[in-house]
């Protein structure tokens, strides 16, 4: 398809703002851009065109099944837009007068409440904007604890072999040396391989429970009380809480602090990679370390922003993504305190379902029940057929599904992760258990075929070697 | 209660059954029973219909403006139709982060624009897909230019407050030093900046119009930062960058600001938009997702995330960066905004945001506002108050006006093209009454 600056005609263009009514100020020649600002000269109609059609090369959650693993691809609710869009939120300016926005702090006050009954937690921030920023913004609570005590000598954060790649990551980013532990054989974590790793030198844990294969650590009071033992604080990754929303909280495990992702969870969409929303929550003696601005309650129910007394700072401006916290909310409050346990419930049932559907040709890379999600491992087809978790993914694209997670966790070799949601019905994971089923035979009967999926895609499997060693990054037009 | 849950009772009976259980709590025999909670202490659920009517009783508690003359980070400009338009389509708003490049074609395609544009307006050779806002985008670009033995971050001390304490925060964690650079007349001492400059320094780090609405010359940081042999990163507004002299101009090795300008509502703070861009040789710093051209087996043209050795996924705890969501449709907006403005929208953009400050300094001057600073300035200005300012902010207030930000060195006052004359005399009015 013709990139937007193909179809630039010189001349074109729309007519947005009106003539100047002031005297128009003419700024020193020498601040001036000399060289030209090259945009694309479109009309309305062009533009229009253009982005319904990139529109049809894109694929939302009202494309299809989304059984995307560890991303929690539910169906965002139609309400919670409408109210995100609404003026009097998009509208408010966030250096307006507290007294002009109540409306505004109410939601952020509400919503913080929420979340900490759903997680046993005292306090929140919402400031961090992504789930990976909320996890930097943790581990500096984290930090800034061991600091104010003086406890200058543990660096090191402990991370499972198991974890998303962002653990490791933020951990660094944070100032901490990773210590990486393996997992044991069941995929949960090895309780003497993490006392041997635990020492004065122990920052903490990072950890999701249930973990990236899908499984509740059922040991998970010993390993936090490892940690703790150690003197070091535990960190819950929530990326893995729709599974047990409202069923146990993270705080009752053992965790000090804890992220959401708002835009897996509690259901707001994820704008093609982002803007999605990692509120970070807190035991109440980390509390004073929260950064930016929390709100508070006034005697007389009016609410007003309040700066923790030790605070780390600010991870961005202002108080995070608020429009999608906004949509979190309305979330919360359509499901209640019934309908969050519920939510989960069915996120598992639907998994097992689903996994129960898939064990007849596919091998698991863990037994018994698992949670929200579980992971395939594609080894066994690999050897015998040469076909790989890649082929079979691409295989589900002419399928009209988004494939799982593949190669996801490193732990699992030819690993497919599927999460299917609770926002699916027991037809679609039929339907999906059926498209699986059809490409495993496939597989036996004519590998050589779904090594060359997909076939009814807007494009063939791309060069993605060759995009890395001559990386073209922008359009250049041709001389 | 509404829980989007398709499945009904009886279909949920018979997966239970398929699984050989009566009851979905069975599903969590894993858990410990003494951890398991028995409630949650919140208000059951509620319909869609008692949602919409809370949420329209909470609109009630919010106030909105009919005239704004406030920015410091948040600038209230015009959107067009077809913006709001285009971000409301499903597809775009409702799909993940583009793994599976064959049915993600549309957005892979939309970020290679953005990234492009991004260029055009910086003048640099390429950017990344977006970061959380301006303040985290600063924060990442002096990261990306730390080297073994350069550490310190020279920082101007008129970027917005907001950024330079994201700047901070990301520095103290990462064992990088920031040191403020002050001001002199409203604009970074370029004195100051070049005895701070040593073989220790990663970066210098000022805004080409900065928290005072002031225009800095950024060519002597420029030069300075590299006679020392460090990075020069420019902070830039992207509505005064289509008039201002370009990063790429400056010879800056990276700019980045807040993307919010370009057609994204002032949301009370976010969801905004971080962009950066970069001169090629650091192209393997930059944090996040980039998506590049390339062609499928077919030989046609195709776009997918690339560069991805630089990512947390791949490189874990070696990552350039932990980002992982980004604010890809910001970036759709912004990409769609800058489509749909052009380049002589642009400039009308800045230019009319420019000359109504101008008009405005100009006669808040007269009713005794005098400019603190005399450099040249875009759209923001600060001046002296010579009233009260809480009760000046008030009486605007009262006729739907949001006058500019008190600080303490007085009053920030902020114009856009959204500002008409007519109601930049009422704000004058209200300011000359206040006077009398």
């Amino acid at each position: 398809m013709k990139l937007i600056f193909e179809k630039s005609v010189k001349g074109r263009g729309l007519s947005l703002l009106k003539e100047p009514d002031v005297p128009e100020y003419a700024l020193s020649e020498g601040l001036l851009r000399k060289e030209p600002l090259d945009l694309p000269e479109v009309s309305e109609t062009d533009i229009s065109r253009h982005y319904t059609s990139l529109a049809k090369q894109a694929h939302g959650i009202n494309d299809g099944f989304y059984p995307l693993g560890s991303c929690t691809m539910k169906y965002n609710p139609k309400i919670d837009e409408q109210v995100a869009s609404e003026r009097a939120f998009t509208a408010l300016h966030p250096l307006q007068p507290e007294e002009s926005a109540q409306g505004a702090l109410e939601v952020m006050y509400e919503c913080s409440k929420s979340l900490c009954e759903i997680t046993g937690m005292d306090d929140f921030t919402l400031q961090p904007a992504a789930g990976a920023h909320g996890e930097f913004t943790g581990l500096l609570l984290i930090r800034a604890y061991h600091e104010s005590r003086g406890d200058l000598k543990r660096t090191k954060i402990i991370v499972p072999d198991s974890a998303h790649g962002t653990n490791p990551a933020s951990a660094a980013m944070a100032g901490y040396t990773v210590v990486n532990i393996p997992s044991a054989p069941d995929g949960c974590v090895d309780l003497e391989k993490l006392r041997a790793v635990c020492s004065d030198d122990t920052a903490g844990l990072m950890l999701t429970n249930p973990n990236t294969v899908g499984i509740f650590d059922k040991n998970i009071l010993e390993i936090t009380e490892i940690v703790h033992s150690a003197g070091g604080l535990c960190y819950y990754d929530g990326a893995n809480l729709n599974a047990v929303m409202g069923i146990v909280r993270p705080g009752d495990m053992g965790f000090d602090v804890v992220h959401l992702n708002l835009h897996k969870t509690f259901s707001t969409p994820h704008g093609g990679g982002g803007p999605g929303s990692g509120p970070v929550g807190c035991k109440s003696f980390l509390s004073s370390f929260l950064p930016g601005k929390t709100v508070v309650r006034n005697d007389d129910g009016s609410f007003a922003f309040s700066v923790p007394s030790d605070s780390i700072g600010s991870v961005r401006s202002f108080y995070g993504n608020f429009l999608v916290v906004l949509k979190a909310y309305c979330y919360i409050l359509s499901l209640g305190a019934s309908g969050i346990p519920d939510t989960a419930k069915n996120a598992v049932l639907n998994a097992n379902y689903l996994k129960h559907l898939l064990e007849k040709n596919y091998d698991m890379a863990y037994g018994g029940i698992c949670m929200h999600e579980f992971v395939m491992t594609l080894e066994k087809i690999k050897h015998e057929s040469g076909v790989s978790a890649l082929d079979i993914a691409k295989a589900l694209l002419d399928k009209g599904m988004h494939p799982p997670t593949m190669y996801f966790p490193l732990i699992v070799h030819e690993a497919l992760m599927i999460e299917p949601t609770e926002t699916e019905s027991k037809e679609t994971l039929e339907q999906a258990a059926e498209a699986f089923t059809q490409i495993y035979e496939m597989a036996v009967k004519d590998p050589e075929y779904l090594r060359g999926a997909p076939y009814n895609t807007p494009i063939k499997r791309p060069d993605e070697a060759e995009a890395a060693r001559n990386p073209v990054l922008r359009y250049i037009p041709e001389k | 209660m509404n829980t989007y849950v398709p499945s009904s009772a009886e279909e949920k009976r018979l997966m239970l059954e398929a699984l050989g259980m009566k009851d979905a709590d069975e599903l969590y025999a894993d858990i410990p029973e003494k951890i398991k909670i028995k409630h949650l202490s919140l208000p059951e659920g509620i319909s869609e219909q008692e949602l919409s009517e809370k949420a329209e009783a909470l609109c009630r508690k919010n106030k909105v403006y009919t005239a704004i003359f406030r920015g410091a980070g948040a600038y209230n400009h015009y959107i067009p139709a077809i913006v709001r338009s285009v971000i409301s389509k499903e597809e775009f708003v409702t799909a993940y982060t583009p793994y599976q490049a064959e049915i993600s074609q549309g957005i892979l395609q939309s970020i290679f624009e953005y990234q492009t544009m991004i260029c055009a307006l910086t003048g640099l050779d390429v950017s990344n897909a977006s970061v959380y806002d301006g303040a985290s985008a600063a924060a990442e670009s002096v990261a990306a230019c730390r080297e073994r033995k350069r550490s310190k971050a020279l920082v101007s001390s008129l970027l917005n407050p907001m950024v330079i304490s994201t700047v901070e925060t990301y520095c103290k964690a990462n064992g990088m030093t920031v040191e403020l650079i002050p001001g002199k007349d409203g604009v970074t001492d370029t004195d100051a900046l070049t005895s701070a400059l040593d073989d220790t320094t990663a970066c210098v780090l000022t805004a080409q119009v900065n928290f005072l609405g002031c225009i800095e010359d950024c060519r002597i940081a420029s030069d300075a930062a590299h006679a020392a042999g460090a990075k020069y990163i420019m902070y830039i507004n992207p509505i005064a960058a289509a008039i201002l002299s370009s990063a790429g101009e400056y010879r800056a090795d990276l700019a980045c600001g807040e993307g919010q300008p370009l057609g994204m509502p002032l949301s009370f703070g976010g969801p905004y938009l971080g962009f950066m861009a970069a001169r090629k040789e650091l192209v393997r710093k930059l944090p996040g997702r980039i998506v590049g051209q390339t062609l499928d087996s077919d030989g046609n043209r195709a776009f997918v995330l690339t560069l991805q050795a630089r990512e947390q996924h791949i490189r874990r705890e070696k990552a350039s960066s932990n980002i992982c969501s980004n604010e890809a449709l910001c970036a759709l907006c912004a990409a769609c905004y800058m489509s749909a403005m052009g380049k002589k929208g642009m400039r009308r953009a800045a230019t009319v945001s420019l000359s109504n400050a101008h008009y405005l300094a100009k006669a808040l001057d007269s009713l005794g506002f005098k400019r603190i600073y005399s450099s040249e300035f875009f759209n923001e200005f600060l001046t002296s108050c010579p009233v009260n300012s809480d009760e000046l902010m008030k009486k605007l207030d009262c006729e739907g006006i949001l006058g500019g930000l008190p600080t303490k060195d007085g009053i920030l006052w902020c114009t856009t093209e959204c500002n008409s004359r007519e109601q930049i005399d009422r704000l004058l009015k209200i300011c000359g009454e206040a006077t009398k």
